[in-house]
């Protein structure tokens, strides 16, 4: 195995906006290489994550090789995918020794549609789907049988909530923050049982991009490089009512095959759009809240950017490595309805 | 049994969702040129190439995006290459044959295809002028189809070795 780590990022998150998605991607695309000191030329292999229902247009993703100023031809590859998962397809690319650095970067303009009832066209289309369901209340049903089953409380996920958005105003890109008290949030109404507003994320359009980098590459980019340890990711089954909800089975599997118990974990950044699936995914991965710093960024529960938010959370976890505040960390990320399939990425700083 | 229950071999499970797309600043200054009457490209601050349309509102080449600037192109253009179409095809609007060209209009270093008319398609060449006709006023919107074809313009041909960087 080669040593690979990440070695720069960039963000962008705002609630709307006009711009193209390519008008998007550029600034954050030349943020990233800007920080990583790394010139377009010297990019080996370009990655791309986001999804075509999502913009509404078929082969969006196409047009974005145009941000990357494709001339002369540039080595490039997509995943209908978060970002995390391109970062996923960028390591391997890196193992093979066809590429020593890579760009990973994951796109999504949340404001273009209701996303919510976006989301909900990825279930099985002929039983699931015309049910005519939508995001909040498939995650309000996940988070239901887990407050049933006495897994979790309603407070616990308020928590979450005041957590995450005090977080946030250290977070440039974050779209909600501020000071709240649990008690202020459990006294709001609740928007779909058992969900109060607190629980459903802010939709954002926006971009993350990433630089990874094998070996002395890695050391000649960064002084603190975010050394990939492990990184695995598994699936669950399709149908919202034939898996373990709770358990998250996909998260506890790719979990282990990271080693994710064998150490201290300083930070956690989980993909969690829902205050209960943070909770779950924490459950799964074997994260000690009172040793674990969890989304010290906010998460995506403040800012989430879709197909970019579980890339951002690798990124956002690096960082922490980057910066010197922590030496083993956990990047996580999700898709498909209620959790169904889990991204984990273990980094370290030495 | 007597109540058998045949296969099920076919269900409709109809789907909208309503996107509200946007053209980008770039973009959106070349639609509202078209409303005017007007040709708006836009220039990279990189490779200096004008761009009409001004898609996506970046330059692919370099991968930077455009200066805010306008560029007023045309209205007369060059035709760099074309096509006669000879095939009826379902829902044509034109009898064949008819001519697609590739024009370059005027400050424009990438073209763009439109319809040629007025003209013989056995007339047609490379390197020929041509003018755009323009719908009723009343007719226009923020869309190309105000201009409804070009058509020789009678100036004289351009040589290949003008255009041959833009093909």
């Amino acid at each position: 195995m080669r040593d690979v780590a990440v070695v720069a990022s960039a963000h962008s998150a705002v609630s709307a906006t006009t711009d193209t998605p390519i008008e998007l991607l550029i600034p954050v695309i030349n943020e990233a290489l800007a920080n990583a000191g790394l010139e377009r030329r010297e990019v080996d292999f370009w990655c791309h994550g986001s999804c075509d229902y999502l913009v509404g247009q078929p082969f969006s993703f196409v047009s974005a090789v145009d941000a990357l100023g494709a001339w002369p031809p540039i080595v490039e590859s997509h995943v209908e995918m978060d970002g995390a998962w391109a970062l996923y397809e960028a390591w391997i690319k890196i193992q093979t020794g066809e590429a020593d650095t890579a760009l990973v970067f994951g796109n999504g303009k949340s404001s273009v549609a209701d996303m919510f009832r976006v989301m909900a066209l990825q279930l099985d289309p002929y039983v699931e789907a015309p049910l005519g369901t939508d995001q909040i209340a498939l995650a309000g049903l996940q988070a239901r049988m887990a407050l049933d089953a006495g897994v979790i409380t309603e407070r616990d996920m308020a928590e979450v909530a005041a957590r995450s958005r005090r977080d946030a105003l250290a977070n440039p890109v974050a779209l909600v923050s501020g000071e709240v008290s649990v008690d202020d949030l459990l006294a709001a109404d609740k928007v779909r049982d058992p969900l109060r507003a607190h629980d459903i994320p802010a939709m954002g359009d926006g971009v993350t991009a990433v630089v990874i980098a094998a070996g002395d590459r890695a050391r000649s980019l960064a002084s603190r490089p975010a050394w990939i340890r492990a990184i695995d990711h598994r699936i669950d089954a399709q149908r919202i009512g034939g898996r373990d909800l709770i358990g998250v089975p996909s998260a506890v599997a790719a979990a282990e095959r990271c080693g994710v118990g064998g150490d201290r974990i300083d930070v956690a950044e989980i993909h969690a759009p829902f205050t209960h699936e943070e909770l779950l995914v924490g459950r799964a991965l074997g994260i000690d809240a009172a040793t674990t710093r969890i989304n010290p960024s906010g998460g995506a529960l403040v800012s989430n950017v879709l197909m970019a938010a579980g890339l951002a959370r690798i990124a956002r976890a690096a960082e922490t490595v980057l910066d010197g505040t922590a030496d083993r960390v956990i990047g996580h990320a999700t898709q498909g309805p209620c959790l169904q399939q889990n991204l984990v990425c273990v980094m370290e700083g030495a | 049994m007597s109540n058998e229950a045949e296969d099920v071999l076919r269900i409709r499970t109809p789907i909208g969702v309503d996107y509200a797309w946007s053209a980008g600043r770039r973009s959106s200054a070349y639609l509202n040129g078209l409303l005017e009457g007007r040709l708006i490209g836009k220039r990279c601050p990189s490779c200096t190439r004008v761009y009409f349309p001004p898609r996506n509102g970046n330059c692919p080449m370099c991968g930077v995006l455009l200066v805010d600037d306008d560029v007023e192109v045309g209205p007369n253009g060059t035709v760099t290459t074309f096509c006669v179409v000879n095939v009826p095809f379902l829902g044509q609007k034109i009898t064949p044959p008819y001519v697609a060209a590739t024009i370059l209009l005027d400050g424009a270093d990438i073209g763009m295809q439109h319809l040629l008319q007025e003209v013989d398609a056995a007339d047609v060449r490379m390197g020929m002028r041509v003018e755009p006709v323009w719908a009723p006023r009343e007719d226009w919107g923020p869309t190309m189809e105000n201009i409804t074809h070009f058509r020789p313009s009678g100036e004289p041909d351009v040589d290949f070795t003008d255009y041959a960087g833009q093909l």
